[in-house]
Order: C-alpha cells, then sequence, then structure tokens
C-alpha cells in the first residue's frame, strides 16, 4: 500500500480515503479527527468530531456546544474505528488534551503529530513515542537557532525581575491556550504564591482547566482592580497575564509602569523581541525545538518524515542527511506563529 | 561570564535610563572583584582585543555547523553575532563556563595563533546568552544603550557619591578598578595622588526665556556667544594632554590637531569648532569629525579643529573653580594673550548694558556659528552641574516650519501603547519627503490626541510603524522647531534637522499648507 493510500494533502487538509475522515481539517468537513485545541487545527462546523475530551471541551468553550452535531471522545491510548480504519490518540505535550492521532491502515502506521513538544510541563500529559512508517511533524522552531532553555530558568527571569523592579507591574503576553496555563502553573511550582491577574480573555480556559483539574492557585480577573481607585497600587509589583495582542494596546495603560513580558518561543531571537517592545523576552515554547523536532525524529525512527507547516526547509534538509526521506507537504491554513491565536469569529475580542 | 551575560542582555531590553542604572548598580554590588571592574571597562568602552576579529567567530562556526542549517539560519536571524551564539552546537562535557576576568586576562595574554582554539572551548562552554556577551565583547561593539557616563553613575550610586567624584579619580585608575570599589565600598582611601589630567565636571546652564530677563539686574551678568559646536573640557598636566567631552568622555585620540594647541599645565573649559582663517565654522563642518575613533590627514587639513575659550579651571598648581568668573576671565585673558594661537582663542564678551540692547545684539550675531548667548554671574564659582540662578542660556529663537506627520511608531517603556514616535515630511513637488523625526515637544494630553488621529488614520502597518493618511487635504501638521540643518545623503530629502520637536500641532491647517522643501534649502545656504 503506497503511503498516498493512507493520507494525502487536500485544500481543506489532511486527508485519509480509506476512512473518509481528515486530521485538523481547515475548512468544515464531514468527519474530522483533531489533535488539539487551538484555533488553527480546531476549527467549528465539522460534522463529527473525534478528539480528547479536553479538547472538545476546549472546543466547545470557544465556540460554544453546538461546534459539531457529533463528538466523539477519544481517552489517551484507546483503540478507536472510523470506517474500519484504526485511529488512536497520545499524548503530544503541547497543551491540555492535546494528541498524536495514529492511524492504521493495513499494517502500515502512520503518526500525525500535531504540535508537540519534549518538556515538561505541569498542564498536560507528556510525548509518547510511537514508531511507525511516516511520521509527519510541524517545523514551527525548525531552525538550528531554536533553541529553548529550561522554562524553570525564564520563570527565575521573570522573579529575579520582579525584585529588581519591585514598584512597575510585570504585565506577561501569553497565548490564552496552554501557554498562559503553563506559566502560572510553572510560577506556581517556583513558590509564587501571590494573586496572578488575568485580562478577560485569558478567564475562560483558566476556568476550564481548573475544571479539568490543572491547579493554578489564586487568579484575579484583572479588570475588577481597575475599577477601584487604588488601581495602580494593586498591580505595583504584580503579574498579569494577558494575550499577546492587549501587550502594548490601550487596556495595558491602566496598569501603570509596566515591564512588557511576553513567553513565546519566538523571544529566542532579539529582534523579535524588540520589535514587540519586550523588555523581558521569556523563552517558552509549546512547540518543539530544534534539539526536539531532530531526536524525535531520530527516536521515531520513521520510514518517512512529512513535514506539514514552520521552516520546512532545514528540518527536510537536516533529515535527508542522516538517511530518512522527508519532503515537505506545504499545508496551508495553520498558524506559522504556532500560536494559534487566531481569533475565531465566535470568541468575543477582549 | 554569566553574570556579565545577563547583565548585557537585561540592559539591551532595558529602555529606560534609571532601569539601566538599577541593572548596572545591582550586578556591580553582587558580583565580586575583578569581574566587575572588567565588566565596568567593557560598558566604559576601556577594552579592546587586537586578534579577535569578527571574521574569526563566523569561521569557526562554519566549522561546526552543516553550511546549509547555516545559511538558512543566518538569513532568518540576520546578526552574525546572535546566529553563532544560537546555533553553535552545545558539547556535553565541556569545560566550565570561564569568567569575564578569566576570559579577558587570558585574551590579553594570548598569541595570535591561539587565540581561535581558546575561543572555540569558550564558546563550547556557555550558554546562547554567554556566547552572545563573549562575541559581543571580543569584537568590541556592546551597543547596549550604556553610555561611559552612566556606567559610572551606577558606579557612584554603588558608594553614595556623586558621578562626579568618580570623574576625578578616573583617570588615574586602571582596570580592574579594585581600589575604586574598595573606597566606594568603605574599605580604603579614595584613590588619588595618582590622576594626571583628570576630567572636572563641568557647569552648566538653565535655559531663560525673554520675560524672565527682568528680574535680574543686568548689572550683575557677564554675556558672551554661545558657540555652535560642543563643549569640551581641554586638560594639560604634567606633559599629559587630554580632550573630553561634556560628560567626561575621552576624545582625545580623534582631535590630534586641538592636542598640540594646548598650552602646559591648564584645565579649559571651551567650544570645539571647525576653524576657516580664524572663523569658527558652522556645526555642519565639526560634524564631519565627530563619531570616529581616530582621523585622517585630509580630514586633519579640510576641517581643522579648535578651541574657543570660554573659561580657565586650574592652572599651575591651582584650583581655580573657587574664584569668581570675574577672576577667572582675567586668568583666561591673560594666558591667551600670551598663549594664544591659531585655533585656539578667546570667546569675546559681549557689553551688557540693558535687555533690551542685548536682545538687539542677540538678533544680529556676528557669525552663523552662534547659536545665543551666555549669561554669566561675575560672582559665580565654577560649580558642578547645573545650579540654580548662576548661568544662563539664552538661546537664539528657534527654526520654525509646518511639517505633516507621516509615519507615527509606538513608543518604549511607558509610552509602548502609544504611538509617540513621529516622522514628518515636508513638500517637494506634489509628493510630501521626511525631513525628521520627534518624539517630544507635546503635552501629556497632546500625545493622545495624536494617538488617536494616529489608529483612525492608519494606511498601512509595518510591525510598530503605522503609515498615517498624509494627502493634501487630510492629515495631521506639525509645527516643528529646530536648531539647525544639515545635508544629509542619508535622507532623501537631502536634509537633517538637529533637535527637532513638535512645537505645536496644527489641526487647523491643512497639509497642502505646510511647508516645502525649498524654505529648508534655502536655511542651508
Ligand atoms: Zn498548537
Ligand atoms: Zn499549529
Amino acid at each position: 500500500m503506497r503511503a498516498e493510500q493512507i493520507l494525502r494533502t487536500t485544500p481543506a487538509g489532511l486527508y485519509c480515503p480509506r476512512g473518509d475522515f481528515y486530521v485538523d481539517p481547515v475548512r468544515p468537513v464531514a468527519r474530522a479527527v483533531i489533535t488539539h485545541g487551538h484555533a488553527d487545527h480546531a476549527r467549528a462546523g465539522h460534522g463529527a468530531v473525534l478528539a480528547t475530551p479536553e479538547t472538545l471541551a476546549i472546543m466547545a468553550s470557544r465556540y460554544g456546544a453546538e461546534f459539531t452535531s457529533n463528538r466523539q471522545a477519544a481517552a489517551y491510548g484507546a483503540r478507536n474505528t472510523i470506517n474500519g480504519i484504526d485511529v488512536t490518540l497520545v499524548p503530544a505535550g503541547h497543551v491540555l488534551g492535546s494528541a498524536q492521532a495514529v492511524i492504521e491502515v493495513s499494517g502500515k502506521r502512520v503518526v500525525v503529530s500535531g504540535d508537540y513538544k519534549r518538556r515538561q510541563d505541569p498542564t498536560c500529559a507528556p510525548f509518547e513515542v510511537v514508531p511507525c512508517d511516516i511520521f509527519i511533524s510541524e517545523a514551527t522552531f525548525g531552525l538550528p537557532v531554536f533553541r529553548h532553555p529550561p522554562a524553570e530558568e525564564e520563570i527565575a527571569k521573570l522573579l529575579r525581575s520582579l525584585k529588581t523592579f519591585p514598584d512597575r507591574c510585570h504585565l506577561v503576553g501569553a497565548y490564552s491556550l496552554g501557554k498562559a496555563q503553563r506559566v502560572i502553573a510553572h510560577l506556581r511550582e517556583a513558590g509564587y504564591d501571590a494573586p496572578i491577574y488575568l485580562h478577560g480573555a485569558m478567564q475562560k480556559l483558566c476556568d476550564l482547566y481548573e475544571a479539568l483539574g490543572v491547579r493554578l492557585g489564586d487568579l484575579r480577573p484583572a479588570m475588577d482592580m481597575m475599577k477601584t481607585p487604588l488601581t495602580r497600587e494593586v498591580f505595583k509589583g504584580a503579574i498579569v497575564l494577558a494575550p499577546p495582542s492587549a501587550l502594548n494596546d490601550v487596556w495595558s495603560r491602566r496598569l501603570g509602569d509596566v515591564v512588557t513580558c511576553f513567553a513565546s518561543g519566538w523571544m529566542r531571537v532579539r529582534a523579535r523581541a524588540r520589535q514587540r517592545l519586550v523588555e523581558l523576552p521569556l523563552i517558552i515554547s509549546d512547540h518543539a525545538d530544534w534539539d526536539e523536532l531532530t531526536e524525535t525524529v531520530q527516536e521515531v525512527k520513521p520510514g518517512a518524515l512529512w513535514v506539514t507547516h514552520g521552516a520546512e526547509e532545514a528540518l527536510v534538509h537536516w533529515s535527508n542527511s542522516i538517511g530518512i526521506p522527508a519532503m515537505a507537504l506545504n499545508l496551508v491554513g495553520y498558524d506559522e506563529e504556532g500560536a494559534g491565536e487566531t481569533p475565531p469569529a465566535a470568541e468575543p475580542a477582549a | 561570564m554569566k553574570r556579565f551575560a545577563a547583565l548585557l542582555d537585561s540592559l539591551a531590553y532595558q529602555p529606560q535610563r534609571n532601569g539601566k542604572l538599577r541593572l548596572i548598580e545591582a550586578y556591580l554590588r553582587d558580583t565580586p572583584d575583578p569581574d566587575r571592574g572588567w565588566a565596568l571597562a567593557a560598558l566604559t568602552g576601556n577594552i579592546s582585543f587586537k586578534h579577535a576579529k569578527a571574521g574569526l567567530i563566523r569561521g569557526l562556526a562554519e566549522s561546526r555547523v552543516d553550511p546549509v542549517l547555516f545559511g538558512l539560519s543566518y538569513d532568518y536571524v540576520g546578526d552574525l553575532a546572535e546566529t553563532v551564539a544560537l546555533i553553535w552546537p552545545a558539547k556535553p562535557g565541556a569545560n566550565r563556563a570561564p569568567e569575564l576576568s578569566e576570559v579577558i586576562e587570558t585574551l590579553n595574554a594570548a598569541s595570535k595563533a591561539d587565540i581561535p582554539r581558546l575561543v572555540e572551548s569558550w564558546l563550547d562552554a556557555l550558554d546562547p546568552d554567554g556566547r552572545w556577551a563573549l562575541i559581543k565583547l571580543m569584537t568590541g561593539a556592546l551597543r547596549v544603550g550604556v553610555s561611559a557616563r552612566l556606567a559610572k553613575t551606577a558606579t557612584a550610586a554603588l558608594g553614595g557619591q556623586e558621578p562626579d567624584e568618580i570623574e576625578l579619580v578616573w583617570p588615574g585608575l586602571e582596570a580592574p578598578y579594585e581600589n575604586l570599589f574598595a573606597w566606594l565600598e568603605g574599605k580604603a582611601e579614595r584613590p588619588s595622588g595618582i590622576a594626571r589630567a583628570p576630567f572636572r565636571p563641568v557647569m552648566l546652564s538653565h535655559p531663560i526665556e525673554d520675560r524672565d530677563l527682568a528680574q535680574l539686574n543686568p548689572h550683575d551678568f557677564a554675556a558672551e556667544w554661545k558657540w555652535d559646536g560642543i563643549r569640551v573640557q581641554a586638560v594639560s598636566d604634567h606633559g599629559e594632554k587630554r580632550l573630553y567631552s561634556r560628560t567626561g568622555e575621552d576624545i582625545s585620540a580623534a582631535f590630534p590637531d586641538v592636542m598640540d594647541l594646548l598650552p602646559d599645565d591648564v584645565a579649559l573649559d571651551g567650544e570645539l569648532l571647525v576653524f576657516r582663517e580664524g572663523a569658527p565654522a558652522t556645526f555642519n563642518d565639526l560634524q564631519q569629525r565627530l563619531n570616529r575613533k581616530t582621523v585622517t590627514k585630509p580630514m586633519l587639513r579640510d576641517f581643522p579643529a579648535g578651541i574657543r575659550a570660554y573659561d580657565i579651571l586650574h592652572q599651575g598648581e591651582d584650583d581655580l573653580r573657587p574664584l569668581n568668573f570675574r577672576e577667572r576671565r582675567a586668568r583666561l585673558e591673560a594666558l591667551l594673550t600670551t598663549a594664544a594661537r591659531d585655533r585656539l582663542d578667546l570667546s569675546p564678551l559681549v557689553p551688557v548694558t540693558n535687555w533690551d540692547d542685548l536682545q538687539t545684539k542677540r538678533s544680529n550675531p556676528p557669525s552663523p556659528a552662534v547659536e545665543g548667548l551666555m549669561l554669566k554671574r561675575w560672582d559665580s564659582a565654577y560649580l558642578p552641574g547645573r545650579v540654580r540662578g548662576e548661568w544662563f542660556k539664552w538661546k537664539r529663537d528657534p527654526h520654525l516650519v509646518d511639517a505633516v506627520l507621516m509615519y507615527a511608531q509606538r513608543g518604549h517603556g511607558k509610552r509602548s501603547s502609544f504611538y509617540s514616535d513621529y516622522t514628518f515630511g515636508v513638500w517637494k513637488g506634489a509628493e510630501l519627503v521626511p525631513v525628521g523625526k520627534a518624539y517630544f515637544g507635546f503635552t501629556d494630553e497632546e500625545l493622545k490626541e495624536i494617538d488617536r488621529f494616529v489608529r483612525n488614520n492608519t494606511e498601512n502597518k509595518f510591525g510598530p510603524v503605522r503609515e498615517v493618511t498624509h494627502t493634501s487635504e487630510t492629515g495631521l501638521v506639525f509645527e516643528v522647531a529646530f536648531e539647525g540643518l544639515a545635508r544629509s545623503a542619508r535622507h532623501k530629502s537631502g536634509v537633517a534637522m538637529r533637535f527637532p520637536r513638535i512645537n505645536r500641532l496644527r489641526w487647523d491647517k491643512p497639509p497642502r499648507d505646510a511647508d516645502r522643501i525649498e524654505t529648508l534649502e534655502a536655511m542651508l545656504a
């Protein structure tokens, strides 16, 4: 059986003809397998959706309970069948509920890894290596200049800055699904137990994480504090989390003198950090860095590597050079920034 | 090296002066000798290595990384030091990371042939920030927005001293400055007896407006022209000669022609100018000589520099600063009648009878190289800094033009949510050409209004920059004030403004009525 008969690229995304389903389709389809809740992977309007219970809950919270007419919850490791094709979801370590889709057809195994990382993350299950014939990988940080330092070091940097600038509010930009909760969880691990203030756009997903069993500690809506006459006092030396789009927006003016921080793998490159007027870059990423990408490919030892989105060229070159034939799929519709933050129409812009 | 790297890293992202001071002070407080002294030397520009060059770094990287991957990465990052720092493959089991002092002392002692091997082993042992700092240090360009003066100010704060106290002892010190830190921390006496030709903190003036003059008695004041060069201090001391900028930066190396002019054992306060046939040329000419580490023969021939002296601070063994201006002026005149030479002369006094008369003189200066008048109390001692009520600068009225806002950029720090940096242009034929940039001159209220205008009239976005509507009918006109104009090949308009600021918002004025480039060109003539 040829690879294309198991999975092929179409304008709507990766399609499995035998099982008549798509993985992370970018347009509405009859049947979809969704790897995780980021907006560029999980869109509303599919006929049927197979995903982990957490991903289904995230989609429902973002799009409303009616985001699909047929939900199929698939626990990690459980074998599901779609039109006779075996589909298993295993943890991808990217955000809560994120999964790799393991598709088996006539003894051939294809792993669609979605977005993934290999670092420790207190908010989600760690990536599992599944040996396979074809491994489909993203390449958001697919250049050897991207090597993320340990998240603990970056959190320590933030705590050190709070000590150096105790009178300034530390406004941390973080994507509202996954990154925000991970930053909070790492702060708690480091012993920071003061209240953390949230921009309105983060509240719902933080509540959902809590409901799904991820402890985040004392979180408070920043907006409530903005109404008091003591606003400036409250935010002195406090940590406030906001989506990146709010960092330099009018909203942030009410926080007084802020140290603008941004938690993202892109912060590795100075020009990117300066362009966003970031004063304290925090290199914390939910995507694999170069070493994680190359180590993962070597551990999975696939017969072939297909690269979906990001900096495909370097990863394909490297893979070919170690004898694993690779190609770029040139899928369109996925967020090259790896943010998954393209706000879906149903989500209020707050 | 780790701490030094963290310091450079945080300084590079810190936009505020006070924030930078805090970071440097904290570093100096927490870091032991001799590392902190070497860091201070690096920040004040007092370190350079003969054999460590950018080409060497690139060569090392290309020997360690797949050239295709290196090329793709360099394309993406765009900066060699940063690309190498990030792409350098970690080597498990590498040696421990070197200390800053170890790097500097080793590089100073090493032969040219040993350097590649040494640098390679350090790159292996350091993390990405450490590698970046190492490469910056070696290639001699830190570029983290810290002046020597700022670094010294932070150092002074360590011991609760005034920055000027550091300047006094500085020329006698050598990196890594252990005696300086010992003094600041109260563990030793003030370093002394070794300083030759030290910088003495400069006395500065307050600006004064026409209407404030009524409160001053003209008989208390001497007046002299304020020349349009840069304020300097020239010191000669037992054969040692130095030229300092107003902030104490040693600029001797770039002005050998000026050093030759200095009489023995004096400290003079004056204006650095280019001279042509005994007369000062405009700032435009002086600019050719500024911001250069060294100077070429043609430069010396075409733009000969000299000093027009305002004051004398030291002579022989005598500190003249406690004397009043009248007494110092007499000493200066006496010195320069015997020691005057081409390109070292006395700044003449302007007789003061009453303010109206002086105002007339101010409006008709004797030379285009005058930018206003200085008023100095006859009885003023020479005191460091901006002392209230002693010296005033009465500037010529600024030039004004009406220009149209073309681009707006987000500010930094407290202003990062505002579009607060403006590029404006004037008409050249039927199109607007940018002539300058300004980010102050307006009130907080006006800033909010401009910000709103920018957001509501955005044509294009480029990262933090917005292109703002600027047609002949729609746009925002600024009245821009500036001090002078220079020809510039870098600007499309061919001119560059000195010290531009927003003087007034002309909401009432349609863009088509803004000024034309011909108006500016006429000022250049
Ligand atoms: Zn994602
Ligand atoms: Zn993605």
